[in-house]
């Protein structure tokens, strides 16, 4: 059934865990509404046929012999029934919405950085890969994506997802292979010229195959098992290095300054410290608070006066541009690696400035 | 005394009048809708960046703020005045309050002029062109650049409204309105409330939300 | 037809309204090409627009062909990447802000407005000419930046795309920013006519329904185009002068622009759609012979449409980064926006039941209509649900779905009034039988072309693709052929009122026995539609009473 279906609407395979039960949905929607404008469609011709006027009779001046008052309880009937059935569409696509968008605490993550016209991907161990992801099948995936210069859309139509790439701020999606395979990325928001060429590939592989891989080292895999070797271009850097993300983020973190101000050991210094930062609550300005996640750290990056940390001064100086955005999901990455650092803050809150507290 | 033309396709004087005055009343409502646009952008940027607005909002000169509040505040007491005059037959005495209205308009715009001024003096630009040292950042410079573009786009309205009040001026004072006939009078007098109406709305966004 | 009984109605006017007492008719009452370039004659300007719109469709239609001809083959067929998007942004340029939004408001609705109301004129005749040559000048704008190379932005011009793209975004920014202007004239002009103009015992439960229509996209018209027009004029400046508004890398927040843009953007749609519903309610009541099943029920649906649809933009961006909780809110309130449109599907419906029906080309237009009307609106239900919005954001199956409202419901629309109104317009009737031909082409043309499309947007293609994965060729031939049946279509259908124009059979007053205002006129209405502002004291649709008591 549900193949006979699939097929007959076209429907791609369905190869996440989320995809069989959209389609059941989609099913009653979309069967729900042929047949509902099928029937307005007869019923009008059903009256045509039944009350149409004789051609051969001239127009009698008093066509209706007498006014027939509106079915009033039945349109109420038949439009509260019909709302009834929109809200039950409601209430099950936004169940599976929120499901959609919620990914499972054990979801590995992949950092997704889009641009005009290709995907890259990065792993928490510092491998990187363009346009062909690997990931294990049977385990979710929760991907952290973000743009380098437009909006793009992330569509993997096999999974039943999609979600848009905004530059400046990080998205998510998860999904959860249902086998090993190869399926198709599409780029779903038109980014310019070659938006339709932007294209990839996810490859689910046993986990097995899927650790070896991960082990290898991280320029000799690519699409149907060539070696490749990621482009090489000068604004790019040094080479990446088989390094763990987070020790990039080390380094990066080092190399920009940033341990100058902020420390890694949850004592205080100029800057909030870094240690145990990661998902917790930080104070603001006013009564307000916020919680750190990669939106806010990534913003603190880029807008460091944005959102200060109740009690600091905004001295410190903006990195957009400075750093790539691989060195950006580095520091992030490192910065959530040092989340069960104790802080040396009374309650384990954040210490403070170092030369005491200073209100500006 | 006369009661003003009738266009052909009206019945009559009333139905003349009261469609005039409707299409203004529709037309302010659409100008509305136009500032509600920024002031969405303004409140979803302040959401973003509360406290670089709270401190840009303080770079604003509050004295000067709410000295042209009262100046437009002012304006728009004497156009309802001119409106009243002009009701009791008193073409020339009406005319007379529309000028003190454009001066204030002229006096507005001046002020609003001087601000600029200072605020370029100080390196604070719209866009781009932004580098006050004091307060650096996304936020201050979103919080100018709407600064910029809304009390511009107030400013151009203020200008359009003096235009329209010129003009019933010199009709007032050569005696083209009279009790029974002063429709335009009475729509320019409306289209400058607006004006005023969204200045109460920019001087707290822009002036007293400060840190 | 046999419609010699109601001959009637033109006497049946009184006495005062005889031909003879108003002189020639408003095609000969002066003549001239300045009688007509600076005319106030509502019903000229409307025939102004009707040029103007013609041409527009037609430029639309040929660059649609051209798209639709570069996707016969998954790559390159007759143009390369640039050419096929800047193609795509102008047809979507020209089909909504050229033809869609003027067409049957501001040729239909112009024509026939002041004469529903009993009225000479609009309330502001010479605002009503000023809305024309705004309109033209907008015309003019943006076909000068489509020669000076057109932009590729699509008609959605999402930022950051547009404000860092290599094209002529400015000058068709502007040009799209000076049909607001027009539109907001009209808007007005129309608002102040509904409530000022009617004749003396014309209350509101009176007035024909196309004349709701009119009135509740006016006042979507009036709230929704500043909006949009301050969001592009920001874009505009943003790409001259780097503000940031916008731009993420100076802080701003593209998604916020998206926001603004569906907030004029949604509600653009029931701009484009119930100047449509409007028209078919006039023509099912006219060729049913009978009320309205219930005629507050659509009066009012028209209303409940140009409030609720303000609340409903959310869904055009479930994927752009929303929280769950405002998807859930826009997701039902897009719900509650469909069951008004149910109302007049309904209503529509039962109105033809016991009714005496005459079945003819606008009638013809009706049924495709209903049929598409609820199709496409139906399925705009399912893409407001959230979950398979999803798998069919910004793929083919929502440009089908947009096509079936936009294609299936403003442009069948846009025909039925075509015929419905050409012998009050032009004096002439056009032939039945090559109406009901052509009618029949372009739906089977439209069915063809769109009906793939949603199957395409279910396997997965995304929309705005130049070149696609060859899995969705044979489904895109099919639609490609259907878009040229469709072509044709409407070129026979051009041409048959063409010929009608010039030598179709001459019409009578009334040829339809329709009991609408508009029909009491001579043939050809004379300049000022009547000597004097006409007693009115009968509804619209007053079918089941005698012609004599009707006029009575």
């Amino acid at each position: 059934m549900n193949e006979t279906l699939r097929r007959l609407l076209f429907l791609p395979l369905q190869r996440s865990t989320v995809a069989y039960e959209i389609d059941r949905l989609h099913y009653f929607v979309i069967s729900v509404t042929l047949v509902g404008s099928v029937l307005v469609f007869l019923l009008a011709t059903i009256f045509t046929i039944r009350y149409r006027h004789p051609p051969e009779e001239p127009a009698t001046p008093n066509v209706q012999a007498g006014y027939h008052s509106p079915a009033i309880l039945l349109e109420i009937v038949i439009l509260a029934g019909l709302l009834l059935l929109f809200l039950t569409w409601w209430v099950i696509g936004s169940r599976q919405f929120v499901r959609l968008r919620v990914a499972p605490d054990d979801a590995l993550e992949v950092y997704v950085t889009a641009k005009q016209w290709m995907w890259k991907f990065a792993y928490p161990n510092g491998k990187r890969a363009i346009s062909t992801m690997y990931v294990p099948a049977r385990r979710p995936i929760k991907l952290i994506m973000t743009s380098r210069d437009v909006i793009h859309s992330f569509y993997v139509p096999d999974f039943r997802i999609k979600q848009d790439v905004v530059p400046g701020r990080y998205t998510t999606v998860w999904f959860q292979t249902t086998e090993p395979g190869t399926y198709q990325i599409l780029c779903a928001e038109y980014c310019g010229t070659a938006h339709s060429a932007m294209r990839g590939e996810v490859i689910a592989l046993e986990p097995s195959d899927y650790e070896r891989w991960l082990a290898e080292r991280p320029f000799e895999s690519g699409p149907a098992g060539e070696a490749y070797v990621e482009p090489y271009t000068p604004e790019e850097g040094p080479r990446p290095q088989m390094i763990n993300l987070v020790n990039e983020g080390q380094r990066a973190a080092a190399e920009h300054g940033c341990l100058r101000c902020h420390s890694t050991d949850g004592s205080a210094h100029i800057g909030p410290t870094w240690g145990g930062l990661f998902g917790s609550t930080v104070p603001l300005a006013g009564e307000r608070q916020t919680i750190a996640d990669e939106a806010y750290i990534t913003q603190s990056m880029m807008d460091p006066t944005a959102k200060i940390h109740r009690g600091y001064l905004p001295v410190m100086p903006t990195f957009l541009g400075r750093i790539r955005p691989t060195e950006t999901a580095a520091i992030v990455e490192f910065i959530k690696s040092l989340r069960n650092v104790p802080r040396q803050g009374p309650e384990g809150e954040d210490p403070g400035p170092v030369q005491g507290r200073i209100t500006p | 005394m006369h009661e003003g033309p009738l266009h052909p396709q009206f019945e009559d004087l009333e139905r003349q009048r009261d469609a005039a005055r409707l299409g203004m009343w529709a037309f302010l409502g659409s100008e509305a809708l136009l500032f509600t646009g920024l002031f969405v952008l303004y409140a979803a940027y302040r959401t973003l960046y509360p406290d670089a607005f709270a401190a840009a909002a303080s770079l604003n000169d509050r004295a000067l703020g709410t000295i042209n509040t009262f100046i437009l505040l002012t304006s728009s007491f004497t156009v309802a005045l001119s409106v009243h005059e002009v009701r009791l037959g008193r073409a020339r005495r009406s005319a007379l309050l529309l000028l003190a209205s454009i001066l204030l308009g002229f006096v507005f715009l001046g002020v609003k002029l001087t601000e600029y001024a200072e605020h370029f003096r100080e390196g604070i630009f719209p866009g781009p062109s932004y580098r006050y040292e004091g307060l650096r950042g996304f936020g201050p410079r979103i919080f100018f650049t709407l600064y910029f573009l809304m009390t511009g786009l107030h400013a151009l309205h203020v200008i359009a409204g003096m235009g329209m009040l010129a003009w019933v001026m010199v009709g007032a004072w050569q005696h083209r309105y009279s009790p029974l006939y002063h429709t335009p009078l009475e729509l320019g007098a409306l289209y400058w409330h607006l004006v005023d109406v969204i200045w109460i709305f920019l001087w707290p966004c822009l002036y007293l939300m400060h840190a | 037809m046999t419609s010699g009984t109601y001959e009637a109605d033109l006497v049946g006017v009184p006495e005062t309204h005889a031909p003879t007492d108003v002189g020639l008719d408003y095609l000969r009452a002066d003549r001239g090409i300045r009688s007509w370039l600076l005319t106030t004659d509502h019903k000229r300007i409307g025939l102004m627009f009707y040029i103007v719109v013609i041409f527009a469709l037609i430029l639309g239609g040929i660059f649609a062909l051209l798209l639709r001809t570069e996707l016969l083959t998954p790559e390159r067929t007759v143009m390369d990447a640039v050419t096929y998007n800047r193609m795509f942004t102008l047809h979507g340029v020209t089909m909504i802000w050229l033809f869609m939004i003027p067409a049957i408001p501001n040729v239909f609705g112009n024509f026939v407005l002041p004469i529903m109301l009993g009225a000479k004129d609009l309330a502001f005749p010479r605002l009503n000419l000023a809305s024309f040559y705004v309109y033209l000048l907008g015309c003019v704008v943006t076909l000068g930046a489509m020669i000076w190379g057109g932009a590729d932005t699509g008609w959605t011009f999402y930022v950051p795309y547009s404000t860092t793209s290599q094209s002529a975004v400015v000058p068709i920014v502007l040009g799209i920013f000076i049909f607001g202007i027009s539109s907001i004239m009209t808007a007005v002009n129309f608002i102040v006519t509904t409530h000022t103009m009617r004749s003396a015992n014309l209350s509101w439960f009176r007035l024909p329904l196309f004349v709701w229509a009119l009135y509740g996209t006016s006042v979507i018209m009036l709230l929704a185009t500043p909006v949009l027009g301050l969001s592009v004029i920001v874009v505009a400046l943003d790409r001259a002068f780097q503000l940031g508004i916008f731009d993420p890398a100076l802080g701003g927040d593209p998604v916020l622009f998206q926001h603004l843009f569906w907030f004029y953007s949604h509600p653009a749609v029931y701009i484009m759609i119930l100047p449509a519903q409007g028209v078919m309610s006039e023509v099912v009541c006219t060729f049913s012979r009978r009320q309205p099943a219930s005629y507050g029920a659509i009066a009012m649906s028209s209303l409940g449409i140009a409030l609720v649809g303000f609340g409903t933009w959310g869904h055009h961006m479930f994927v752009a980064g929303m929280s769950e909780f405002d998807a859930n809110v826009f997701g039902v309130l897009s719900m509650f926006v469909a069951i008004f449109s149910a109302i007049k599907v309904f209503t529509w419906v039962a109105t033809m039941h016991r009714g005496s029906i005459h079945f003819n080309t606008p009638m013809l237009y009706f049924f495709w209509f209903l049929f598409l009307f609820v199709f496409g609106g139906m399925t705009g239900v399912a893409v407001a649900t959230e979950s398979l919005d999803v798998h069919w954001h910004d793929t083919y199956f929502v440009v089908a779905h947009f096509h079936f409202i936009m294609v299936g419901g403003t442009l069948t629309g846009f025909l039925a009034a075509v015929h419905y109104w050409f012998p009050k317009m032009f004096g002439r009737l056009y032939s039945e039988r090559m109406g009901l031909l052509t009618s029949f082409a372009v739906f089977t043309g439209f069915v063809l072309t769109f009906f793939p499309q949603f199957l395409l947007g279910n396997a997965g293609m995304p929309r705005r693709y130049y070149s696609y994965p060859a899995r969705y060729q044979w489904l895109n031939v099919l639609s490609t052929g259907g878009a040229w049946l469709l072509g044709g279509a409407l070129v026979l259908t051009l041409g048959n009122l063409l010929v009608a124009l010039f030598w179709g059979k001459r019409a009578t007053a009334n040829p339809w026995g329709s009991r609408g205002y508009e029909w009491m006129t001579p043939v050809l209405p004379p300049k000022t539609n009547f000597a004097s502002t006409p007693f009115i004291g009968r509804g619209p649709y007053d079918y089941d009473r005698p012609e004599e008591a009707a006029h009575a």
